[in-house]
Parts: C-alpha cells; structure tokens; sequence
C-alpha cells in the first residue's frame, strides 16, 4: 500500500534551492521548541536524566524490578481509586452499599474498575512483601541504606492502614463486622487502646462519622502521606544508587588476587 | 577555636562575613529577625492545624448521651429463658446503629450478684467481649456462643470458654409506668461488679481496669429524669 501524500517525504530540492519544510519535520520542530522553552526554564530535564540514566551494578535481575512494580501497584490505586471516588457515596444508612451496588451493576466499566481497585490492594501488598524479601535477603537495607528501608517500613504500614479503611467502604456485612473486630484489636493496646479506637470510630460507638472518617483517612490522609514518603524513597534509591547482588564479587586489585603457586 | 568566641567575633554580621550581610547589621537584629519569621509562620501555621486537630480528636473526649428506650412489658420476659430485643445503640444511622439486647427476668436463686431498681431484669448486650461480634443465645445449651472466635458463655453471661476476657456487658433496666425501660450499658468483670462501659477486647479483672482507662464520665448509675413516655394504647384518649 502506498503511503498516503501527507507522510511522503518530498523530492530532494534542485542545488541552491531552499527545501520546503515537511509538514513532519514542522511538527517535531514546534515539539522540541516547547520543550526547549519549559526546559531552558526549569532545567527539569537535568532532574530527569539524574533519575533515569543512572549507572546500576552488574548482575541486577528481575527481582530488582519489584519497588517499580509496587509503585506502580500504588499508582493504579490512585487512579482507580480517584475514579471510584466519582461514584461512591459514604453514607451510614444504605446509601454506601448502595452506591457501590450502582458501580457494579450500572457505571460503564465499573465492575472493572471497582475489581481493579479491590484486586490491586491485594497485589499491591503482595508485592511489597516481596520487594521487602528482596531487599531482605540480598543485604540492601544495610549502610548507608537503613533510611530507605526504614522509609519502606512506614509504607508498608500505611499500605495496611489503607487496606483497613478501604476494607469497611463498600458497607455490607463482611465489611461491617471486620471493622468492628478490627478497630477493637486496636482497642486491646494497654492505656492508649480505648482512645485509638475512639479515634478510629469518632466517638464510643460505631456512629453516624465512622464511615466517613475512614473514607478521609483513606483517599486523602494516608495517600498523601504515601505519596510523599514515596517521593522521599525514590529520591533515596537514585541518590544512594542501588546495591549489588549478594553473589557478585566485589573486583579487587590484581596484585591481591593473584594466586602464587608454590 | 578561641575559649571566649564571643568576646573575640564583632556584633556586625558584615564584620563575621555572614552571607547576605549589610553595613551597620548586628547579629542580634538579625536573629530577631529570624525568631520574628519563624513565630509568625508557626502562629499561622497552628492556627490551621490545632483547629484541625482538635475537630478530629474531638470525639475522644465526647461522650454521647444514652436515653432510655421501652423494651417491653413485665410480663414479656421469665426468669428462665431469654427474649431478644432489637435495641437502638446510635441514632439515626439505621441498621449500623442497632444491636440486640438478652432480656429475662431476674432469678434470685442465681443472681448472686447485689440487687438494686437496675436490676430487676437482666439485659445483656449481644456484643462478643472478645472482639465485639454478635453472640447469639442457644435455647438448648443455655449458652451464648459468638460465631467469630468460638467464645461461650454461660446463662449468666459469664465466660464459659474461648477468648473473651470478661463477662457479657449489660444495660441498665428499670421497671416505669407499666414498661422496662433500657438504658446506658456497663462492663462487668468476673464477679459481675458494675464497671463504667469498656470496648470488647478490655479485661477488668487485677489491673485490667487500669490499664484500659474507661471514658472521661464514670458516672456508675445513669440519670432517671428523661424516661420517655410510655406509648398510648389505641382507644383510650389523650
């Protein structure tokens, strides 16, 4: 099939003659201008090629891709989750169940994206929990890296928090009853148990504010903490440069590796 | 360094070479400077956030009030079997506001425990001390049994297995006008003595009681002024 005229590139001009400027090339000039005025700016591309053209040991594997991975398990959340927002109403007398019944059964795409948000949580934690195993396991939590692992933690630990909220949203039976044991667990703490749950709940018992405080907490205290958190991991990981695999030897002076035969 | 800095440094931040010193600046209205910026965002910084704060710690310190609520008729309930009553905990948020109460009249051959106008018929709360399931009474067993974590009680409401720390909770009963009415609940610990209202999960047995402070009123017996009237019978005016 031929290419249609508008890709054709032209003929070469005639010697001396100034070629016509190809409607392609016109494009990607605007492109680079625009790109060149926020950069010259802003200097963000100086930022950029710092976090993405780094150099990485030898003998990195797939198991160093899991923090990516989680990232982006968290940023499919976010998104979902900004999503379902549009939908979701956090109301104590039916109206949650009802409006989470709605995205199932009447949004376009709803169940998908509803089952996105609900599977992802799940992934999300099994990845972290993997990535953890990682880092674990090949000694990359150790100096100077005890900051980032320590930062991983706190995340880890929202994400859970995230996964407790999220758990009483959709408002049915399940959802009702876990939340109860749930926030009674944190309960049994000595001295501060009584005042956390009263805090979870908004009061001494499962009352009218309890479903939206754990909606706040859950699409905007806890992701901007982890949002920010994040940022500060990945700052981490680009600054300190990612460690070796356990099993590559560090390369050491000839003169000292050299075997002496006797 | 010198022993006695201060003595040797001058007082002008232009003299110290301090960046972004001028002529005739002293370090002193330079650091008042400082303390004036920094207490000015910090006033406005806590002027957002101690609102904040206190809006989502408020509940902590609230308590809400309980009023008292006709389970009944006297004759409704026997010394020896239960009747479940369908109770309003929280109003106005439908079904998550509502818990069921075990109601029967009191026996005195086995409720040992100090008689009073409260008592004189026994309401246990359905909420599992274990973790705040709902019990369910078993007529045959005369036991109650959480579905949850396997915790067992006994007709009294004592713990007769499994996880739960403390006996069932109860609520006040008072028999007015003809009808029981059911008022505020109280924890209780193994001896059925009388506690301020504690979350499942809360031993109050030795030093439980302690390391689970209750909520700031400890009031033990709930006010009687605000008993709602009984319903009308059809038929007979007013």
């Amino acid at each position: 099939m031929p290419l249609p005229k508008l890709l054709k590139r032209p003929a070469p001009p005639s010697p001396g003659q100034e070629a016509p400027l190809h409607p392609i090339d016109a494009a990607t000039e605007a492109g680079l201008t625009v790109v060149d005025w926020i950069d010259e700016r802003t200097q963000l591309s100086q930022g950029l090629r710092w976090l993405m053209f780094r150099k990485v040991p030898k003998g990195i594997n797939w198991a160093y891709t899991l923090g990516s991975a989680t990232l982006f398990a968290f940023l499919s959340q976010a998104v979902t989750g900004v999503f379902l927002a549009m939908y979701y109403r956090p109301d104590v007398n039916g109206g949650a169940y009802e409006s989470i019944r709605n995205i199932n059964d009447n949004v376009f795409l709803g169940q998908f994206v509803h089952g996105m948000h609900k599977w992802g949580a799940s992934v999300m934690i099994v990845l972290i929990f993997l990535h953890m195993a990682r880092v674990f396991f090949f000694g990359a939590y150790k100096y100077p890296r005890e900051l980032t692992w320590i930062i991983g933690v706190v995340l880890l630990i929202l994400t859970l928090a995230m996964g407790f909220t999220g758990y009483l949203l959709p408002f049915d039976q399940r959802s009702y009853w876990a939340t109860i044991v749930g926030v009674n667990i944190n309960n049994t703490a000595p001295f501060l148990g009584p005042y956390i749950g009263d805090f979870l709940r908004g009061g001494p018992e499962f009352g009218a504010t309890t479903l939206s405080r754990f909606y706040a907490i859950h699409m905007l205290l806890i992701p901007g903490l982890m949002a920010a958190l994040i940022g500060f991991h990945l700052y981490l990981v680009t600054k300190l440069g990612i460690s070796a695999p356990p099993w590559l030897k560090a390369h050491e002076p000839e003169a000292v590796t050299e075997v002496v035969e006797v | 360094m010198p022993a006695d800095r201060h003595k040797q440094s001058s007082k002008y931040t232009a003299d110290r070479g301090m960046p972004g010193a001028f002529e005739g600046e002293t370090v002193t209205r330079r650091r008042f400077m400082e303390a004036v910026t920094h207490g000015a965002g910090g006033i406005a910084a806590a002027a957002f956030t101690l609102p904040a704060l206190g809006f989502a710690l408020g509940p902590i310190f609230k308590r809400e009030p309980f009023s008292w609520q006709i389970i009944g008729k006297p004759d409704d309930f026997t010394e020896l079997n239960y009747v479940t009553k369908v109770i309003t905990i929280v109003q106005g948020v439908g079904e998550a506001g509502k818990s069921i109460a075990y109601v029967r009249k009191r026996d005195p051959a086995i409720d040992t425990e100090p008689h009073d106008q409260f008592n004189k018929f026994i309401a246990l709360s359905s909420r599992c001390a274990h973790l705040g399931c709902p019990v369910r009474y078993v007529e045959a067993a005369e036991e109650f049994i959480c579905p949850c974590h396997g915790g067992v009680y006994n007709f009294r409401g004592e713990v007769a297995g499994g996880p739960p720390v403390r006996p069932l909770d109860r609520f006040y009963t008072l028999e007015r006008n003809g009808y029981i009415y059911l008022g505020p609940r109280y924890s209780v610990n193994s001896e059925l003595q009388r506690f301020a209202p504690r979350d499942p999960g809360e031993p109050l047995d030795g030093i439980g009681q302690y390391l689970y402070p209750s909520r700031f009123d400890t009031s033990k017996l709930p006010p009687t002024n605000n008993l709602p009237l009984p319903p009308t019978v059809p038929g007979t005016g007013s």
